[in-house]
């Protein structure tokens, strides 16, 4: 979809577009935070609709992405075990470990199921008595009070044999981190809208106003980001750095209470490392002390394992904006969805994903990848 | 991982201690917690984020986001099978799209 007359709306379209080329006056920098942005903004062709002075740059709001290669090992480690029934979110089963993936340890024997929600898990330890069942829970702040939820319920129905290899993050500290790198060229934000459906916009304005940006609450769909981006740009070009809501049908200022509580009650804040990236403190959550009952990494005793991350895979450039993906050599050769170094190519939200699934084939490696025949 | 999709409270049960609904996602249903939305009633709409009503919605707008997501297969990526694409992906079998950058 790359012409605007596809675009649901394309009245709607054209006006936003039209403003915002007569709004830019002069070169900016935004950062789509949500690694589902990021695909809606490469498959709509949006990146190439708006004035060359705007750039899109991509972050690292993809959890699958920036899960660590040892947490994922963990996962793989437990998941192998006869004893285990794990569970997982689809996004994962491909998902790069040491030398392997949950896709080939099922098809090696293991029994990895996959759910739509971290509840069919605890029912699946209800009818399974006599297995261990884990939960792989991991997401920002959107999936997290849904696995709070699930741990909450073990604990309350009395359901020993289920656990949780818990690896959540949450977003401002990932903000924050990325505004406090020197080579840092973001000057405003497009916040990812599903996360402030549950967090609301309390933890935005302290980081808008230190770091001076604007960040604008913004959805999913075409129309939603060419909102956010229109009003991003409106707000840097008059030098505000404030704090916007542009998918206000779907987020409250203050999000939802209900949900922030359980998060309060279950989890607690620790420092989390970030695939590529490193530790971010104070950037995810871990079980609360009265639910490490619950805690697989424990339970399993898999804390002891620890990876290095593989030197040719620069997805961590790519999460934190320094480096599109198709700047990186092994991208479309090396590099593909068949054979990924690293999640960001096989993430349902990963950058690399999008621009390989896209055909962003504009690098003479990409190019030589697509003359390729496949065999 | 964070998509969400609205969804049509078909009905409302409690099943142990808990606040459930049967919901229509533009033709697939599924079972979907309202803990988080206790107050939401049968023919609302609510985006829901892995079996998870978070936040109401509009029917206008849930309908519309519905029919973009249908359009644009997100339903059949949300509620597919994922093995058959972690299969596909393996075997090196991508979908054709078409080529944006000429």
């Amino acid at each position: 979809m790359k012409y605007i007359d596809e675009f649901q709306d394309p009245e709607l379209a054209r006006r936003l577009l039209d403003d915002i080329h007569a709004t830019v006056t002069r070169p900016w920098a935004l950062m789509e935070v949500c690694g589902g942005q990021t695909h809606s903004i490469i498959r709509h062709g949006i990146d190439q609709l708006l004035p060359d002075k705007v750039e899109l740059i991509h972050g690292p709001g993809c959890p699958v992405c920036v899960t660590p290669l040892e947490v994922i090992d963990k996962a793989l480690e437990i998941a192998s075990r006869p004893e285990v029934i794990f569970c997982s979110f689809g996004d994962m089963l491909r998902v790069p470990g040491t030398g392997r993936d949950l896709f080939q340890v099922r098809g090696e024997g293991g029994d990895v199921r996959v759910v739509y929600s971290p509840l069919d898990a605890l029912r699946i330890a209800q009818q399974n008595p006599d297995r261990e069942v884990v939960f792989f829970g991991i997401g920002f702040e959107t999936t997290a009070p849904p696995n709070a939820m699930t741990v909450h319920q073990a604990r309350k129905l009395g359901i020993p044999n289920f656990s949780m290899l818990v690896s959540h993050v949450r977003v401002p500290p990932a903000i924050e981190a990325i505004m406090s790198s020197p080579s840092c060229r973001v000057q405003g934000f497009l916040a990812a809208g599903h996360v402030c459906s549950v967090m609301g916009m309390g933890e935005y304005p302290e980081l808008a106003e230190r770091f001076r940006v604007p960040i604008v609450v913004t959805g999913f769909e075409p129309l939603d980001i060419l909102e956010g981006v229109r009003r991003t740009v409106q707000h840097l070009e008059r030098g505000e750095h404030t704090v916007d809501n542009a998918y206000a049908r779907a987020v409250r200022a203050e999000g939802n209470p209900a949900a922030r509580a359980m998060l309060e009650d279950v989890f607690e804040v620790t420092d989390r490392a970030w695939r590529g990236i490193g530790v971010i403190p104070q950037s995810g959550w871990r079980l609360a002390p009265k639910y490490r009952g619950y805690d697989a990494e424990h339970r399993f005793s898999v804390e002891g394992i620890r990876t290095q991350e593989p030197a040719e895979c620069r997805s961590g450039e790519v999460l934190q904006g320094l480096l599109k993906p198709h700047e990186c050599e092994a991208f479309g050769t090396l590099c593909t969805p068949r054979t990924p170094l690293g999640a960001t190519m096989v993430s349902s939200e990963g950058a690399c994903a999008a621009y390989y699934l896209y055909r962003r084939l504009d690098t003479p490696a990409a190019k030589a990848q697509e003359a390729t025949p496949v065999v | 991982m964070c998509l969400a999709v609205p969804g049509r409270v078909l009905d409302i049960e409690e099943r142990d201690g808990t606040r459930m609904a049967t919901v229509d996602f533009g033709g697939v249903v599924k079972e979907v917690c309202l803990e988080y939305l206790p107050d939401l009633q049968v023919g609302e709409y609510a985006i829901v984020h892995v079996g998870f009503a978070l936040q109401r919605l509009d029917e206008e707008s849930a309908k519309q986001t519905l029919e973009l997501f249908a359009e644009l297969g997100l339903l059949q990526e949300e509620f597919g099978d994922p093995w058959e694409t972690a299969a596909a992906e393996a075997a090196g079998s991508e979908p054709v799209e078409e080529v944006h950058n000429q």
